[in-house]
């Protein structure tokens, strides 16, 4: 009994974190970015051999060389933004709204719908506010279905947004199909080009302010809504936890309802501000996949919007960055999404030493022996 | 047989574990034995289970040494634990709910060959018949009964053929027929040569099995006895720690005003089962109602049929605002929500403090506006009141919290209860029902808890208090109500009752001339 | 009748893409991982078998078609598993939330494959397309039948049996035998797996690792029969992928479920070709059909609670053994 056994401890044992400290926890997320940063150069040294800081100067040309660049990555920022701030009350509810992507896209063929056929009825800041109300519509009725179902058969939303991005999708080909302009191209081209009936207006000599003007708002407001309001409280107390939720007296399925009307109707904006506010026009590429990147950004962010704010910058930084790389050296721009890709593995990795903490064999953590 | 060298089957020395702040074992030394039953005692939440978890590989310990059969193991996971013949029955059923019974058993087998489900089942039919179980092989366990799934569970051991094994509560869920049953198998299995361990905190059961007794205290090892050299007093005391004389302080009820009307009540639960039946009593104004019972006996069904959380099926609950002669407002078909806007004063401190009464990842400023954040016009929560009330709760209950913001998760369990506690008075309910108020907590906390319940009484409430100790409801409570298999099975006289006489009650199933 | 026969052999074409997909996410879903980067992994999957048959075919003058075959499979087995393998270290390992990650690997996965496939193209010069002739004949080699049903039946390229075989085999292995019993218990309830002493975290790897490679297949058929050999900067494979998973669900977890299930949404996908009158924006319409079915699964399965056409129950959830 008197000799201690040799001890097997396992060499590493993980451990959930009781809570980090806030300088901690954006500190491992900024590690995560410049591991990202430097990955995403050796990948681009790797195929071009370029001078890895060559690499990072080229970025910044793509995205901010120019006046013009530097406002389309805001323009892009922007639209991404917007679908992170639908997103946020969602997530903050625990609800998994993939869908993103296909409210999105519902919102632009509302508006694309409207520019055309409304053509140069109305004076344009009627028609911004018309086609914006019914993207929002359109948005919010692609989010309610899932969420009725959820709230009434507890059907799995997961997947039920997932597949709703592709009915949308098939949608938005429809109508491609059905608006072809010129006939046999297959695709909407600029809708009112002469006319520019229902493009957002150039204010302070830009065409971007507005799209700057709606998503900041919406990012103070959705930030306000989320954090002070009462709507906002039963968001988070049923996201955390629901039988606290219905002892309070919430009911589970109005809130459930509630929060994807707006989460689907603000991405459904998303999609009014993309065909009005930057293509003016409408196809399956609308949304072109930002409809899942900002599902990601949303859930990094952890629902608070100014956060979103950078990490919508970055990722629209690194595509346009990735894209000038490309054209430089005669690549394609899908290298942009494996950049992307890089970017999103290591942060979403980051979460895990945000949570958990490794223990190894060496350390003691008993004071007596 | 006194002169052979006994090897223990397990020896734990110095074994410690903790979860974050909480200490659940600390510095725990154990022997468990082949050919003996052992009982492991304890009160809620004094680390039995978790003692137990880390020999079946559930947990790790932090600090210290496990030796089964004499030689250091390192157990870190179930598999390791089965190697070294280590069974455990859970309290929560590990069974897969869309897999057969045999399915269940099988699971996880090591053996050479094909699956062959039929051989399986017919082996756990031999075992059935041999010790007396009743199991349908091919039954899905999601079609089970509580007391089947048990049975699934101990059959899974046995035909693993483990030699340590370990059951956590396992009569909390068996009528009395199925507990002899039980009894019988494991005094054969320790004729076997079997080393048996049972967690419990039942008295009675642990003179009656074991044939020794290890006692937790809070997480450390306190002593083991002889169970034929000990007897209840000498347990409770080591259990506790000291004699039982709480004297809590019990004033005689003022003026006792008829506030809660519930007549032949009846409530089934999710499995469809009838939680609660025909359950037809009064609540008072400034009197505190305990209601005893074993667990899941209906206690949980009918605090949250009351607080409208759970569908009845029959019956009426009536609530009478001036007491008797005013009018009364039916509760039954309300929801949460409907009774507080039907201006009901009803408190409740729910059994699942952070699963149902707070959230416990938001500060206590955000708790504490949970059940009034409707209030006023604004689009906007107000938090200037909560917080205040937050802060006058930290300050009138000596709440230790670094700040109202902290989450109240990372709290202590005496400190959420508390927290819980003091917002479910602040809104100066008439009445207040809180189930298992003092679990987990230490005896200074759950004094504070009592001496609350007992203000609120005196200044008017009507108090339901559900609990497990039979001791805390006798010298706490005015009347005691008696809850046996969801009904009513007596209510007594919290001054003159006996413990036998509620015990009694709490087993022995109604008796057509009582009450 | 010769019309009528062309829109099966394209339903079993198209269908057979989706078999692998779904039957890889089938594996992976049961052990309670939901992965949402099956685009991804058919990507892969793609991209390593057209990517390898290439380079092998320019590096020598006669290609030996087995080779082109053997080494075109294994490496698109292989690139998909690694896609599954970096899922699994995430989520499992790391207990990241599998959402997020697995739409991290769709946009990753694409973005790898397109990228190398543009390259490709660039590499063959010319008309930018690359054509892996050899390779793809091998996988095109078929029987051939004069009695039009015959050879419909049969007169297909080997993958397209491969993966009913395949989806036979799972059903077998998910109900009949000992892991496959053990992998249910892990998608089920990994506590309790655990506890019964399985592997939770070897049986996810595994599981995940292994479907990712089976939908890698899919990828594979694609590049390989269903484009004959050349690579397309479209986002076809990408719809491809989900429209596996949709199949999943529509299949209720079940992969005999999926055989029937893979060729009616071929069947759905390619109807609008075969009804007179339609124009050419209802026709896109029609190819909303196979989401909308399983839309409407996913409500049933949903309203009937019937325990067995439930997905896993602890799908998209991470397991930790200390969590409490």
């Amino acid at each position: 009994m008197s000799t201690p056994a040799v001890h097997h401890d396992p060499a590493l044992r993980i451990v959930k974190r009781d809570g980090i400290a806030l300088w901690k926890n954006w500190l491992i997320r900024l590690i995560a970015v410049l591991f990202a940063l430097i990955l995403s150069g050796l990948f681009i040294y790797a195929v071009t051999k370029m001078n890895p800081l060559d690499v990072y100067k080229s970025m910044y040309d793509g995205a901010m060389g120019t006046s013009r660049r530097t406002w389309i990555t805001i323009r892009d920022t922007m639209t991404l933004l917007c679908i992170g701030i639908g997103l946020a009350p969602a997530f903050r509810m625990r609800f998994w709204n993939i869908g993103a992507e296909g409210q999105m896209l519902v919102g632009g063929i509302a508006t694309a719908g409207l520019m055309i056929y409304l053509g140069d009825s109305m004076s344009t800041p009627l028609m911004l506010v018309v086609m914006a109300v019914a993207s929002l519509i359109a948005g919010a009725v692609w989010g309610i279905l899932p969420a009725l179902c959820k709230a009434r058969w507890g059907t799995n939303e997961t997947l039920f947004t997932l597949m709703m991005n592709y009915v949308a999708i098939q949608l938005t080909s429809y109508c491609v199909a059905l608006w072809e302009n010129p006939y046999g191209s297959n695709t909407v081209g600029q809708i009112n080009q002469q006319t520019r009936a229902g493009w957002f207006p150039e204010i302070f000599g830009n065409s971007f302010t507005l799209n700057v003007a709606i998503v900041l708002l919406l990012t103070v407001g959705m930030f306000l809504y989320l954090r002070y309001t009462k709507q906002g409280y039963e968001i988070a107390v049923l996201g955390e936890s629901p039988n606290t939720a219905r002892y309070a007296g919430i009911k589970l399925s109005k809130v459930i309802v509630r929060t994807m009307a707006i989460s689907g109707a603000l991405c459904g904006l998303a999609g009014f501000i993309a065909v009005a506010g930057s293509s003016h026009t409408i196809s399956t590429s609308t949304a072109g996949g930002r409809g899942f990147t900002a599902i990601i950004v949303a859930w990094v962010a952890k629902f608070n919007t100014f956060v979103m704010l950078l990490i919508s910058l970055l990722l629209v930084f690194l595509e346009k960055g990735a894209k000038e790389i490309a054209s430089q050296f005669n690549l394609n721009d899908f290298a942009s999404n494996i950049i992307t890709g890089i970017i999103l593995f290591c942060i979403i990795a980051s979460e895990f030493f945000v949570n958990y903490r490794v223990v190894f064999r060496r350390r003691k953590e008993v004071g007596p022996s | 047989m006194i002169f052979l060298a006994i090897v223990n089957a397990v020896a734990m020395r110095g074994v410690t574990k903790t979860f974050g702040a909480v200490v659940a074992n600390h510095n725990v030394d154990l022997d468990i034995r082949r050919g003996e039953i052992l009982s492991l005692l304890g009160e809620n939440g004094s680390g039995k289970t978790t003692l137990m978890n880390m020999l079946s590989g559930i947990y790790y310990p932090d600090a210290g040494e496990i030796f089964v059969d004499g030689n250091p193991v390192s157990i870190r996971s179930p598999k390791d634990a089965f190697d070294l013949g280590i069974g455990m029955i859970h309290q929560h059923f590990k069974l897969v709910d869309v897999l057969t019974a045999t399915e269940n058993i099988v699971l996880g087998l090591r053996e050479k060959g094909r699956l062959n489900l039929k051989a399986a089942a017919d082996r756990i039919r031999a075992i059935c018949d041999q010790y007396g179980f009743a199991v349908d092989p091919d039954k899905k366990v999601y079609d089970m009964s509580v007391s089947e799934k048990q049975t699934v569970e101990i059959v899974k051991v046995l035909y693993r053929g483990a030699n340590i094994l370990i059951l956590d509560e396992p009569t909390a869920v068996l009528t009395p027929q199925e507990t002899t049953r039980l009894f019988a198998v494991l005094r054969n299995m320790k004729a076997a040569g079997n080393a048996i361990v049972i967690i419990t905190h039942k008295l009675h059961e642990v003179m009656e099995i074991s044939d020794r007794v290890a006692v937790l205290r809070k997480g450390e090892f306190i002593g083991d006895v002889v169970t034929a050299e000990t007897d209840p007093q000498k347990l409770t005391d080591m259990m506790v720690g000291r004699a039982v004389a709480l004297n809590i302080n019990r004033p005689e009820p003022k003026e006792r005003v008829r506030r809660l009307e519930i007549r032949n009540l009846t409530v089934r639960n999710v499995y469809g089962v009838k939680a609660l039946d025909d359950a037809s009593f009064d609540v008072y104004g400034g009197e505190i109602l305990g209601i005893a019972g074993i667990s899941g006996c209906g206690q949980k069904e009918l605090l949250e049929a009351i607080a409208g959380l759970q569908r009845v099926e029959t019956g009426s609950i009536r609530y009478y605002p001036d007491g008797d002669g005013g009018s009364a407002t039916e509760l039954v078909g309300m929801n949460p929500l409907d009774i507080q806007e039907a201006g009901v004063a009803l408190s409740f401190v729910p059994e699942d403090r952070l699963g149902m009464g707070l959230v416990g990842a938001m500060g206590m400023t955000d708790n504490m506006m949970l059940r009034s954040y409707r209030s006023g016009k604004s689009a906007f929560a107000n938090r200037r009141e909560p917080r205040k009330l937050a802060e006058h709760v930290i300050e009138q209950l000596e709440v230790v919290t670094p700040g109202v913001n902290t989450p109240v998760r990372r709290l202590s369990g005496g400190n959420v209860q508390k927290v819980l506690v003091g917002r479910e008075i602040a809104s100066s309910p008439k009445v207040l029902m809180t189930a298992y108020a003092v679990r987990g907590l230490d005896i200074n906390t759950s004094y504070t808890i009592y001496n609350l319940l007992t203000e609120q009484k005196m200044q008017g409430v009507a108090v339901v208090f559900v609990g497990e100790d039979l001791d805390v409801l006798l010298e706490l409570c005015d009347r005691i109500l008696v809850l046996c298999g969801g009904r009513v099975n007596g209510i007594v006289d919290g001054r003159t009752a006996t413990k036998e006489e509620v015990g009694l009650l709490m087993t022995n199933l109604r008796k057509e001339e009582a009450v | 009748m010769n019309l009528n026969l062309q829109f099966f052999i394209s339903a079993i074409a198209y269908g057979t893409i989706i078999l692998y997909g779904a039957l890889g996410e089938i594996l992976t879903e049961k052990s309670g991982n939901l992965n949402l980067g099956v685009p991804g992994i058919m990507y892969l999957g793609g991209i390593g078998g057209l990517a390898s048959a290439f380079l092998y075919e320019i590096s020598t003058p006669t290609p030996n078609p087995v080779v082109c075959l053997l080494l075109s499979f294994v490496c698109a087995f292989v690139a998909a598993a690694l896609g599954g393998l970096l899922f699994s270290f995430l989520t499992t390992t790391l207990r990241v939330n599998q959402n997020v990650t697995g739409l991290a690997l769709t946009t990753f996965g694409g973005g790898v494959a397109n990228f190398f496939g543009g390259a490709l193209n660039t590499m063959a010069g010319g008309v930018g397309q690359i054509s892996v002739a050899v390779t793809s004949g091998a996988y095109r080699t078929s029987l051939s039948f004069s009695q039009p049903v015959l050879n419909l039946l049969l007169g297909r390229g080997f993958m397209v049996y491969l993966a009913v075989l395949l989806a036979i085999a799972m059903s077998l292995f998910l109900n009949r035998t000992r892991r496959g019993l053990n992998l249910r218990a892990v998608g089920e309830n990994p506590a309790t797996a655990d506890a019964a002493g399985i592997n939770v975290t070897k049986y996810k790897y595994l599981s995940t690792c292994l479907g990712a490679g089976i939908s890698g297949l899919g990828g594979l058929y694609y590049t390989m029969d269903y484009t004959m050999g050349t690579w397309g900067n479209d986002a076809a494979l990408e719809a491809l992928g989900w429209l596996a998973v949709a199949l999943v669900i529509f299949a209720t977890w079940k992969p005999l479920n999926v055989i029937w299930g893979s060729y009616l949404f071929g069947l759905l996908t390619w109807l609008y070709l075969y009804i007179d009158g339609l124009t050419r924006s209802s026709q896109e319409l029609f190819r909303m059909l196979p989401y909308v079915v399983t839309i409407v699964v996913l409500i049933l399965i949903s309203i009937r609670k019937k325990r067995e056409n439930q997905p896993p129950a602890s799908l998209g959830l991470s397991y930790f053994r200390e969590e409490r």
